[in-house]
């Protein structure tokens, strides 16, 4: 690897905070939320190739592999429950949803 | 290696500037495109970071399927967006304080830290020399991760069953073949037999087709009632609902 695995954490460590930052700011939109998520996992992956690179070890990409396989199915499920929502409701504002408050 | 590491930056930079774009914008249709440009960076850090076939996934999964799933998503639901960032200002002080912090304990987690000399010897997988990086990822991927693939298979499986259970709905308008109730048809269900005497026409009989009856009233007029007699059927209608 060309690049030390430094420059590689600190570029995923800003992406990991914006995400976690994006999650707090976008309080009331699912969309931008679950676009967060896929930022945080983003960094996530990052991580795991920067190591695989600079360790030699094939591991990290092959559970790069595997945490897009679950980002992807998370993000097909959480855009599923959102249509449903706002077919039911006609919005998505998550501070409405407290329909299973009893 | 100042190429690679000139591109690393550009790269970089790129990636964090649009990250914080998706975050902050406004629109989130603009949202999914810089979300789009944030995946095409990260997989210029994979091929820098020497994992091609990662990359190239990255890009075909992310920009071809989620990202249009999103944008897909954000078009189609009719959404008041302006409404949604009311509280914008009011939460972004909290969020700020909680990445400042969160930032602070990964720079000091990160700046103490490197790699133990021991680390070489406990790798699960070295890379092997002489072959591309997506004859090796197959290689170990479908002999020693194979339960791990196939796993995962099952993972998508049920957020696809998912996702349709989730979103599917019966469609009451639109009009389906039903080979059950078609098969099961009889023609005394569909046909009328009746008697039309030699120069009396259909009008007269009032034995037009439902569907014009309904349209031209003035077809519906009474005429010269015809009282027929039981005998043989000559004439055909439809009656209105069997099908």
């Amino acid at each position: 690897m060309p690049i030390g695995i430094g420059p590689y954490l600190v570029v995923s460590s800003i992406l990991l905070v914006v995400g976690i930052f994006g999650i707090f700011m976008n309080r009331k939109n699912v969309i931008t939320i679950l676009m967060s998520i896929e930022l945080i996992l983003l960094a996530v992956n990052l991580n795991f190739v920067a190591f695989s690179g600079e360790l030699h070890d094939l591991t990290g990409q092959i559970f790069t592999m595997f945490v897009l396989t679950v980002a992807a199915a998370e993000a097909a499920i959480g855009l599923a429950i959102v249509v449903t929502y706002f077919r039911n409701r006609g919005s998505i504002a998550v501070e409405d949803v407290n329909l299973m408050k009893g | 290696m100042i190429f690679a590491q000139i591109f690393f930056y550009l790269f970089a930079a790129i990636l964090i500037v649009s990250s914080v774009m998706v975050v902050t914008s406004r629109n989130p249709v603009h949202s999914v495109l810089f979300l789009i440009l944030c995946f095409f960076n990260a997989a210029a850090l994979f091929l820098i970071a020497g994992a091609e076939f990662l990359a190239f996934i990255l890009i075909i999964v992310y920009v071809g399927a989620v990202a249009v799933l999103f944008l897909f998503v954000v078009m189609m639901l009719d959404i008041d967006f302006s409404e949604l960032r009311a509280g914008v200002q009011r939460y972004a002080p909290i969020g700020a304080v909680v990445g400042i912090i969160l930032l602070l304990e990964l720079v000091m987690a990160v700046g103490g830290w490197k790699i133990a000399p021991a680390a070489a010897g406990l790798r699960m997988t070295p890379m092997p020399f002489g072959i591309s990086n997506t004859d090796a990822i197959g290689r170990i991927l479908y002999t020693q991760y194979a339960f791990l693939f196939e796993t995962s298979s099952v993972v998508l499986m049920v957020a696809m069953i998912g996702a349709i259970v989730l979103t599917h709905r019966e469609r009451t308008r639109s009009k389906s073949q039903n080979i059950a109730r078609q098969n099961a048809r009889q023609p005394a269900d569909a046909l009328t037999m009746m008697d039309v005497p030699i120069g009396v026409g259909v009008k007269q009989l009032g034995i037009l087709r439902p569907d014009a009856a309904r349209t031209d009233p003035a077809l519906t007029a009474p005429g010269p009632k015809v009282t027929l007699p039981e005998g043989d059927a000559v004439a055909v209608t439809h009656k209105p609902g069997a099908h």
